[in-house]
């Protein structure tokens, strides 16, 4: 579980990143953080895994504050908390594979990492993750050699295979078109109900939100002004989070289907 | 448009603002003071250049033809020249990547100190010249090749962090959050975000340092630091000018093989 109480953020040029939020986030749920740009929601997910650190407040982890730890601790909590990142963040001169078995940097020794001795149920873990986002045949292909939608699956092959509780990810689907986005979102949705992982996503597309989420938590100036399950939004909900009428291009277009 | 947006041709504005040409004529004014002050300073003039004509022609005549069979005692010492540069570089290239790391402003952003102090030494280290440098190691360890591969050791170090750091400053930042956010240590962010973006540049400057420390052996050579140039410093105050000859043809010969080699590798790299 995880539990903001009273977090505040500011930067260190002035700017509120987070405002005294608070809220809980249950295992294995899959939650969609809605807002505009510069709304907070990509500080909100980078505080769980502390690629930014809160200044103010108390962040609990599985009940542990996260907000004080460092060194080997923190990379502890790293390891189980996994990160998808809007440019997919891969490696682009390295294999795939290499890519992928980066996931396990977390559970191995640096000297056996820095000579790429990994155990072969590390090898087997990351081809099979790779097989689960059927991009298997690309196993030696270097990654700036894929598409932005094969990217993506390779970086949530990654994640895979760090074997988190929990998976945040930072606009994953912001750089990609309207059917692949979508096949990105699938993707997740299932690790979420396979896996049990926790899944917290930001989106700026409410109808994707709408489709994916089991609940919306809505930002807006670096607060949380709206918290309910999928079934109580609509789209006056968005017009209240985002402060004003919701337009043509808040949406991504596409269905599942496509 | 309204009239006021139309311009009476008196007023069109020239290319410069009016002071600029003053400016400038006072600035090629100066230069050419500085000129002519340099020439009275050394006391040289074009008049010399002509003088040393009949020399020249003179020294030409002695050089030609070549000492053929003084091509194998010469290919013995470029072997050696060979061989320092490439212990050299090798040196220089392994010591190279930590010190690079450490002088790269967004590998060491909560080192601050030691990112300073190493830039700092590096910045200090690349303004000795490596004739200094040899003439230093010679005097310590005296004459012969030891003492050569010691000062292209430093000398390259210095051209190859600075390329190396510049490298790593500007690689994707990207990929070293994702390693990070996995839980990875600061060496595995090194090892499988920063290495892997850095490999056919390091390649590449390694080459590049290679080549150029071929070429400084042989001045290291003259203050004697082993090498074809210190053959080539011993021929020419004997004065066996053919032997010189056929020592400037043997390097000629290597400079250029080893350049277009390495040239090829490097595009091949990059």
């Amino acid at each position: 579980m995880i539990e903001f109480n009273n977090v505040s953020l500011t930067y260190p040029n002035g700017h509120q990143g987070l405002n005294d939020v608070n809220i809980q986030i249950n295992d294995g749920e899959f939650v969609v953080i809605v807002g505009l740009s510069g709304a907070g929601k990509s500080t909100f997910i980078r505080s769980i895994n502390r690629m930014v650190t809160p200044t103010e407040g108390e962040l609990k982890v599985d009940e542990e504050n996260i907000l004080p730890l460092q060194g080997k601790k923190l990379r502890s909590l790293r390891t189980k908390v996994g990160m998808i990142f809007q440019h997919y963040n891969l490696v682009k001169r390295s294999t795939v594979m290499k890519n992928v078995i980066a996931g396990r940097l977390g559970h191995t020794g640096t000297v056996r990492s820095l000579l790429q001795l990994f155990d072969k149920e590390d090898r087997a873990l990351a081809y099979t993750n790779l097989k689960r986002v059927n991009i298997a045949e690309k196993v030696h292909a270097r990654a700036d050699q894929l598409s932005g939608g094969q990217q993506q699956r390779v970086s949530i092959a990654r994640v895979l295979t760090q074997e988190p509780r929990v998976v945040l990810a930072d606009e994953p689907v912001a750089s990609l078109d309207p059917p692949t986005s979508h096949q990105v979102m699938q993707y997740l949705k299932r690790i979420n109900k396979e896996d049990k992982i926790t899944t917290i996503v930001n989106l700026h597309f409410i109808d994707m939100a709408m489709e994916y989420a089991d609940r919306i938590i809505g930002m807006r100036g670096g607060e949380v002004v709206f918290d309910g399950p999928v079934s109580e939004v609509s789209e006056k909900t968005f017009e209240d989070i985002y402060g004003r009428k919701i337009k043509e291009e808040d949406k991504v277009g596409g269905d599942e289907h496509d | 448009m309204t009239d006021s947006h139309v311009l009476q041709a008196d007023n069109a504005p020239g290319l410069r603002a009016g002071n600029m040409k003053w400016k400038l004529t006072g600035l090629f004014t100066m230069i050419a003071i500085l000129y002519a002050a340099s020439f009275l300073y050394t006391g040289s003039s074009l008049a010399d250049l002509w003088n040393g004509l009949p020399t020249i022609a003179a020294m030409f005549a002695q050089l030609f033809p070549p000492n053929w069979g003084y091509a194998g005692e010469a290919w013995l010492y470029l072997s050696e020249t060979f061989h320092m540069a490439i212990i050299a570089t090798t040196a220089a290239a392994v010591v190279c990547i930590p010190v690079s790391l450490m002088a790269s402003s967004n590998i060491m952003q909560e080192q601050r100190v030691l990112y300073h102090l190493t830039k700092q030494v590096m910045n200090i280290l690349r303004t000795i010249p490596d004739l200094l440098l040899a003439v230093i190691f010679v005097g310590i360890f005296g004459i012969g090749a030891f003492s050569g591969i010691l000062a292209l050791v430093i000398f390259s170090l210095g051209i190859l962090a600075k390329l190396l750091a510049e490298t790593v400053e500007a690689i994707d930042p990207e990929p070293l959050d994702a390693v990070r956010a996995s839980g990875g240590s600061t060496l595995q962010v090194i090892w499988y975000a920063v290495i892997p973006q850095i490999l056919p540049q390091y390649t590449s400057f390694s080459l590049y340092v290679f080549e150029i420390n071929v070429r400084a052996s042989l001045v290291l050579g003259f203050v004697g630091a082993g090498g074809i140039g210190q053959l080539l410093q011993r021929s020419i105050s004997f004065m066996d000018y053919d032997r010189t000859m056929m020592i400037i043809l043997i390097i000629f010969l290597a400079v250029v093989l080893i350049e277009y080699i390495s040239g090829k590798i490097r595009e091949a790299v990059l």
